[in-house]
């Protein structure tokens, strides 16, 4: 066997969930990919966010597409079913696995490259289906696995490693989710983990396509100077427009923020979303403030974070298609299956 | 002019324009013979347009029951101005054109060979009927009415389909029925009725239908227990889904809540589609698509995904014409190959052969359950013409008892019982290992990829891993051989001279092709493919046969391909009878190809 497995190791005094399980339990296999990698902060973010929710790992389906970014399924919750697909077709793998169990927990993983090129169609798609998956963009600016060239988050203007410049224009993966209908869009920084589990949080909980764009640096391609997804570049221009954090159902809501400039979104299941605007003129709940204001900072060379837009009310894939509660895989075959006698029936208006 | 009598041994033909409502008038025309009880098959030639193009409807009745193609016309009903010429020439020596006389004959319209029967079917129905709309309907009521007059037809049979058929609206019955009259009436007054082409109520449609074939297939999904459809819209399968849908709609909403147990998702291509296929089988649902040609070509890098990491997943391939867009209303048996190893590296999946569509609901039904116990891709393979065209089958019927197959699982109580679980062990020695679904139990997680893995489902890099996966897909394609459905052998009365091999539509065409052989001393054996890989019975007959013709309606002699590859035929041993033109596969061309050659191997 040469899969690499990490050693669970527990030890007393570890920290418990809800379901009394330790963080480790949330764990998968070690990571291979660069040491410094942003997207090994986004697992450790996510194994953060499904411990802290106490998720069973055995709800939960994990999802990818290829890429570096798309590997890292393997490196969270390994009591989940992982499912790495092939390039930029995670959304309709995750349609499918929905469609037929829809108590599944969904978290799709892909990467700029995976969903802004040869996956732009099936991200747009699942954004306008209002899939219930937590859809993460770990977005570089490069296709990290084929050895860094410009992916389509790569902004004009900025610099490849051995300095030639890119001159396309950048596909916005918020602002685009955004104009599809998308009903949760997001954007954090995987160097960012007080914003990133939060936001992470408060999109699994979302009852729809939550996308959360994830600024994650490539450093083995795309941490130099010149480039617009670097640590240091990210670093100095980020805003965070609002901050999130999610109350489940149970508990009471704390007032660690300052009235007036929190907001505080009830969603389904009874937990609470409290969203506290950074920026005063900033409305969550209206598309074309969230484009402006995304706009406005774009053209100030600055990156925009945190949920940009909600509108948690919208219906979901299911509630449109009008499917039962009870999932498709849990119906007995005598559910749907109509029996002989149905069909001998059926074919008297067939002569 | 001589006439032979035939006595439902007949073809009518009717050429019109698409989008004029001539189908209605076909089906009643149709089923008024079906209901004599005389053995009927439609066949549906038109084009890809929605109004205004040149469309046939071809009628063939026949007491023995062949529902081939055939290289006759005996009655043409000659509606499309715009093709006369073509009409006209294609009617067999000794019968039949009707042409709409309300305008002067076109001088070139003539043959000597022919009865030629003019009506003023545009006139009558001007003169009785209203909107514009109306009278281009009730024209093509009417000339059911003339044909009820001229071939015999039933009126009464007729009136009650209308009844059935408009129960709801019976204004439409009166006006339909005026229709028919007028024709009826204007034939028995200016010509001698019957003619010696003519229908004779007969006891030969007892528990049979009419159906498509892609609504077979549908209804073989529902009771298969299908509840995920995922499809990107292409001719000719999108019927399938809209039956699909129709059939859930009927038995899977439930009557107080309005929930569906089913979801089919339009998806945004059929790349998207596959993937949902995937996705949901994975998951634990019963899934499906249905395609053609065009719609395999997008979906091949996920086909070699599910073959590689062992999803089951049933695939629908309506085939038409190919290479590229082809003629897409058109019909062909052009996939095979492109099925059999759809996706890159080494990869093959099992298909499944409908011959009509009756077959392809007990084969959609079965595709399910070998996609489940063999968790791979299944193909079925139906075409154009059994899809979409209405023939006449045994009632379809369903075992009660019947459960589905749904191969090995191990569900949550296994699992916990369990100290390991490996996601690709071979446990049984059949090249199948039991799969978990997710949500059930944390030691049955496992992650699938397409990217290199061992047994036990981790990433691997190494080559003797690797290989030892391969190989044991290749003991799962041993297992599939003798799982899939088996050929169905027509024995010779007498000592064969030589073999026949086809498969699918063209078994219709075969087998009245061995009638006529038979009447001219010439006897073979037929062995019907129902199913690839191929059974040892396909090496056996192969074996027996010096010469075995495989007849196919593709330009390059796929399924001849195929079976020079996975058996040990000689190439000499096989000798192609192709058809490709698009039409569904007449029985003369097996006939005279297979006598034109035995006669020239004679000479030579
Ligand atoms: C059909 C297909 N084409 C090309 C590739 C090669 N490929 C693998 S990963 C990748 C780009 C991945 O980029 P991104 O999604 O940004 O992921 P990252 O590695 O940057 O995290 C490409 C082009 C492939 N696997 N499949
Ligand atoms: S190449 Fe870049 S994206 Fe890929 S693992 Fe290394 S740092 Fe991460
Ligand atoms: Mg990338």
């Amino acid at each position: 066997m040469t899969y690499i497995a990490k050693p669970k190791v527990q030890w007393s005094g570890q920290r418990h969930n809800e379901l009394g399980l330790t963080i480790r339990d949330y764990e998968g296999g070690l990571s291979t990919l660069c040491a410094g990698c942003g997207h090994d902060s986004v697992t450790a973010a996510l194994v953060q966010a499904f411990w802290e929710l106490a998720i069973r790992p055995e709800q939960v389906i994990k999802l990818s597409g290829i890429g570096c970014s798309s590997k890292t399924p393997a490196y969270f919750l390994s009591g989940s079913h992982g499912f790495n697909s092939v390039h930029g077709r995670m959304p309709s793998v995750a349609t499918g696995a929905l469609a037929a169990n829809r108590d599944l927990i969904a978290v799709g993983i892909s990467g700029d490259g995976d969903s802004l090129s040869i996956g732009f169609g099936q991200f747009a798609h699942a954004v306008r289906r209002n899939l219930n998956v937590l859809y993460l963009i770990e977005n570089n600016g490069v296709y990290g696995l084929t050895k860094g060239q410009f992916s389509a988050s790569a902004d004009p203007g900025s610099k490849a490693k051995k300095g030639e410049e890119n001159r396309q224009q950048s596909i916005d993966p918020i602002a685009t989710a955004i104009t599809l209908g998308g009903s949760f869009a997001a954007r954090s920084f995987s160097g960012d983990k007080n914003q990133l589990v939060p936001l992470l949080k408060a999109g699994l909980t979302h009852p729809g396509c939550a996308v959360i764009d994830i600024i994650s640096p490539c450093v083995t391609f795309n941490d130099h100077d010149g480039s617009t997804k670097s640590y240091a570049y990210t670093r100095a221009h980020m805003e965070a427009a609002t901050f999130t954090d999610l109350v489940p159902p149970a508990k009471t809501i704390e007032t660690d923020y300052a009235e007036g400039d929190a907001t505080s979104i009830t969603l389904h299941d009874g937990s609470r979303l409290k969203l506290k605007k950074l920026d005063p003129e900033y409305d969550p709940g209206n598309r074309a403030v969230a484009l402006k204001f995304l706009e406005d900072h774009r053209v100030r060379g600055q990156i925009v974070t945190g949920l940009l837009y909600l509108d948690s009310d919208m219906p979901d894939f299911h509630a449109v298609s009008g499917t039962s509660k009870k999932p498709l895989t849990s119906m007995s075959h005598d559910e749907l299956n109509p029996g002989a006698d149905a069909l001998a029936k059926l074919q008297e208006s067939m002569r | 002019m001589t006439s032979v009598q035939k006595i439902n041994d007949f073809v009518i033909k009717i050429a019109t324009v698409n989008g004029t409502g001539s189908a209605s008038a076909n089906s009643l025309l149709m089923k008024a013979l079906f209901r004599m009880g005389i053995p009927v098959t439609g066949k549906n030639l038109f084009p890809s347009n929605i109004q205004g193009l040149p469309t046939w409807y071809e009628i063939r009745a026949n007491h023995d029951g062949y529902n081939a193609r055939t290289g006759r016309v005996d009655m043409m009903v000659a509606m499309n101005a715009q093709t006369y010429l073509k009409d006209l020439a294609e009617v067999s020596p000794g019968g039949y054109l009707i042409y709409d006389s309300t305008w002067p004959r076109d001088k070139q319209l003539k043959r000597d060979d022919i009865h030629i029967i003019g009506i003023p079917l545009a006139k009558m129905a001007n003169e009785h009927f209203g909107a514009a709309r109306v009278r281009i309907l009730m024209k093509n009521i009417a000339y059911v009415g003339a044909l009820c007059a001229l071939m015999d037809i039933d009126r009464d049979v007729v009136r009650t389909l209308l009844e059935e058929t408009f129960a709801a609206k019976p204004k439409l019955i009166d006006s339909n029925l005026e229709a028919i009259n007028l024709g009826h009436d204007h034939a028995r007054e200016h010509f001698e009725c019957p003619l010696p082409i003519r229908a004779e109520a007969m006891d030969g449609t007892r528990d049979k239908i009419l159906i498509e074939g892609n609504a077979a297939a549908a209804l073989g999904c529902l009771y298969a227990g299908a509840t995920v459809g995922a499809w990107y819209p292409i001719t000719p399968s999108t019927s399938l889904m809209d039956a699909f849908e129709a059939y859930c709609r009927k038995f899977r909403v439930d009557p107080d809540s309005g929930e569906k147990r089913y979801c089919i998702v339009q998806a945004e291509d059929e790349l998207a589609a596959a993937g949902m296929v995937l996705g949901a089988s994975w998951a634990g649902a019963r899934a499906f698509t249905p395609t053609s040609g065009p719609g395999i070509s997008l979906m091949s890098e996920f086909i070699g995904f599910a073959y590689y990491t062992e999803i089951p997943a049933v695939f629908f391939d309506i085939q038409r014409v190919g290479p590229s867009t082809g003629m897409p209303t058109r019909t062909q048996q052009c996939d095979i190959m492109s099925a059999a190893y759809a996706s890159h590296g080494d990869t093959r999946h099992p298909l499944l052969l409908p011959a009509d569509p009756a077959e392809c609901f007990e084969l959609a039904a079965e595709a399910f359950d070998l996609a489940d116990q063999l968790q791979t891709p299944v193909f079925v393979l139906s075409d154009l013409d059994i899809g979409m065209n209405d023939w006449m089958v045994s009632k379809l019927e369903w075992e009660d008892t019947r459960q589905p197959e749904r191969g090995k699982i191990f569900d949550a109580e296994d699992l916990a019982n369990m100290e390991n679980y490996y996601r690709f062990l071979d446990i049984d020695g059949d090249g199948v290992a039991a799969r978990t679904l997710p949500g059930s139990h944390p030691r049955g997680a496992y992650f699938v990829r397409g990217s290199g893995h061992n047994q036990y489902g981790g990433y691997t890099e190494d080559g003797e891993e690797y290989q030892q996966v391969l190989d044991r897909l290749m003991v799962k394609w041993e297992t599939a051989r003798n799982k899939v459905p088996a050929p169905e052998l027509t024995a010779a009365e007498q000592r064969a001279d030589c073999g026949i091999i086809a498969f699918g539509s063209s078994h219709g065409a075969v087998t009245e092709a061995l009638d006529r052989l038979n009447e001219n001393g010439i006897h073979a054996d037929y062995l019907r493919l129902r199913a690839f890989p191929f059974s040892d019975a396909v090496q056996e007959f192969l074996d027996r046969h010096d010469r075995v013709f495989v007849v196919e309606q593709n330009r390059d002699a796929q399924m001849r391909s195929l079976l020079l590859l996975e058996t040990r035929a000689r190439r000499d041993q096989l000798i192609p009878v192709l058809h490709y033109n698009g039409m569904p596969i007449p029985s003369d061309i097996v006939f005279e190809s297979i006598r034109d050659h035995l006669r020239q191997e004679a000479v030579a």
